[in-house]
């Protein structure tokens, strides 16, 4: 459903609606995609009715004490790692109350209410009617959920693990908050096109464990393929909205922020390790990548409710995507490392002259160092920072004018924005010194635009 | 030689183009009203307003300040003549030590300026990257809430002058 995604919505994803249209493939596809999606209803509907699905009988709302409390705590790191809350909560509102809008270019869709309430949650839902839901995308009453919803994902969870998120679910506090009504165009407002869009994009098959990896490894893939459904930003989209599977965690664009690669294409002056991404995962901030900022801060925030064991499983199996790097990519790594650690923050002659360069000493250096002066902890030293190297400057524009707030299992110091103090053209110069300065990358394209449609 | 614009009034100063904004007021201009609190955004002591905006004047070089309009304490008012949020913290004795005043005043300025009639709520989000550990937060919620009465009755004054 072109861009009809999983789009997490941070704190850093606030109030950039339209943003989204510019990411999106299909785009400049609309008809072809109307046309693509009417033909595979209609084959759903010749299929036999596809397309219809039963309704479970609403249930009188389960009495929280019948649910063995176990079960409820595992349901709440389970939920804690799918990340649920960012998307099923609105700014200010109640935890799961639902409301959020989730901007497409086809529309807007507000996140449900998955609270017990009755009336506007899922007070009435069955175990099994939950469990359908997120297997298959299909509502209570037999309607199809769109795959903002990212069931493509959830539907490789275990049994077991879904009932545990409804035993965590059902025992929150009921709210009573009806999410406003979707707003799709003509064709999308059809939620049976959903069906044809599930023929080839919903694969069924649960999780396969891989006999040939370590129980950690699998533990790690089972979270990320499926609960934790990391590929919703981080693998790009083809023109129908699904994951293009062939470019698998390759990075993607996401409320304005880029979702960098996490396989081999990715950009990282040092290559990732498993104990780095466990760092990084655990504490929000790995200091030879980078800190997490933007929708991923919210991810990080979720996962200090999670055991280490589990943010080491998943951290497993994010490095093996990557597969073991080279040789000449550890040398190289080991010599950014080297060259950051020894001389302070990196400086080149040339770039020295740039317009930038005084900005960045003014208003950068005293954290993030200078030559002969090393970053004052947590500072990031930019030559080792995977936002600064990325083809995208998007990410270091919505930094530099948002800063970064502190994550909740991350007190301390943290950056602030300078939206106020400089003004676009100054932003760009001093990005454009810093990508001089610490990087062997090619100069930014987009960065006036990246600046321009940041500030809005 | 940086040419900077403070409270309406052009100034030149012989500095390097890198050197932050509270230094040129504090050492070079006397104006002692921004502070140095810890010299890196994380305390909001050192708050000035650029162009009607907050910002931390210990993290903004000069250079960035060409045709920009720099705001500071000593541009609310003085002792003899106290401007409206002076005038209210004085009243609701909003400070204890007040070393952070000076700052927590100019960003309630830089809301104010914005939003005449600002909500408890959105009081406390923008003051929020001011850190004080006296603890007069609630007076200067009340403090910041009395100066806009005072600017909204002073704009009807005004308005029924004219």
């Amino acid at each position: 459903m072109g861009c009809l995604r999983h789009y997490p919505l941070g704190r850093g994803g606030r109030g950039d609606s339209g943003l989204s249209e510019a990411r999106c493939d299909a785009r400049g596809n609309m008809r072809v995609i109307r046309g693509l999606l009417i033909a595979i209803a209609a084959l759903g509907v010749i299929v036999g009715g596809y397309a219809w699905r039963s309704s479970f009988a609403p249930i009188d709302r389960p009495q929280a004490s019948s649910f063995p409390v176990e079960n409820v705590k595992a349901g709440a790191v389970l939920a804690a790692i799918g990340n649920c809350a960012t998307c099923h909560t609105r700014d200010g509102g109640a935890a799961y109350a639902g409301g959020r809008p989730i901007v497409t270019p086809f529309g807007t869709i507000h996140a449900t209410n998955i609270t017990p309430d009755p009336s506007t949650g899922i007070g009435g839902w069955s175990e099994p009617a939950f469990i359908r839901a997120v297997r298959e995308g299909v509502s209570r009453d037999g309607r199809h959920l769109y795959p903002a919803f990212p069931y493509d994902h959830m539907a490789k969870m275990a049994e077991s693990d879904i009932k545990n998120v409804y035993a965590f679910l059902m025992t929150r506090r009921a709210q009573v908050s009806a999410s406003p009504a979707n707003e799709l165009a003509f064709p999308f407002n059809i939620r049976s096109l959903v069906a044809g869009w599930k023929l080839f994009f919903l694969d069924r098959g649960g999780f396969t464990q891989d006999a040939s990896k370590t129980a950690e490894w699998n533990r790690g893939a089972y979270l990320v393929e499926g609960l934790a459904h990391c590929g919703s930003c981080h693998t790009p989209r083809n023109v129908l909205g699904a994951e293009d599977k062939s470019r698998a965690y390759a990075g993607a664009d996401v409320q304005g922020w880029t979702a960098p690669a996490l396989g081999a294409t990715s950009v990282a002056a040092v290559p990732w390790t498993g104990e780095r991404l466990a760092e990084y995962l655990g504490k929000g901030r790995s200091p030879q990548h980078g800190v997490a900022a933007g929708p991923m801060a919210d991810v990080i925030g979720n996962l200090a409710q999670v055991p280490d064991s589990d943010i080491k499983a998943m951290a497993t199996y994010v490095a093996s995507l990557a597969g073991a790097a080279t040789k000449e990519r550890q040398e190289r790594g080991a010599r950014a490392i080297a060259r950051a650690g020894g001389e302070g923050a990196v400086t080149r002659p040339a770039a020295a002259a740039a317009p930038g360069a005084s900005v960045y000493a003014g208003a950068c250096a005293g954290c993030h160092g200078e030559a002969g002066r090393q970053p004052l902890d947590p500072a990031l030293n930019l030559a080792l920072s995977t936002t600064v190297r990325a083809a995208s400057p998007n990410n270091l524009v919505r930094v530099v004018l948002g800063g970064i707030g502190r994550t909740d299992n991350q007190p301390g110091p943290h950056m602030p924005g300078f939206a106020n103090a400089l003004t676009d053209k100054q932003i760009g110069d001093l990005l454009e010194y810093v990508r001089a300065n610490f990087t062997d990358r090619p100069v930014f394209a987009g960065l006036d635009v990246a600046i321009r449609k940041a500030r809005q | 030689m940086a040419k900077l614009s403070i409270n309406g009034r052009a100034v030149e100063v012989d500095v390097e183009a890198d050197t932050p904004l509270l230094y040129v007021l504090r050492d070079d201009l006397k104006m002692n009203g921004a502070k140095f609190g810890c010299g890196l955004g994380q305390c909001g002591a050192c708050t000035v307003l650029v162009d009607d905006k907050a910002v931390f004047s210990c993290m903004v070089p000069v250079s960035v300040l060409e045709g920009r309009k720099v705001t500071t304490l000593e541009g609310l008012g003085t002792i003899d003549k106290p401007g409206p949020l002076q005038r209210a913290f004085i009243e609701e004795q909003a400070a204890q030590c007040g070393y952070c005043t000076a700052g927590i005043l100019m960003r309630a300025e830089g809301l104010l300026r914005e939003n005449r009639r600002p909500t408890d709520a959105q009081i406390r989000e923008r003051l929020s990257a001011n850190l004080c550990r006296c603890g007069t937060h609630n007076r200067v919620i009340k403090a910041v809430k009395r100066a806009a009465e005072y600017l909204r009755t002073a704009a009807t004054t005004d308005s029924n002058r004219t």
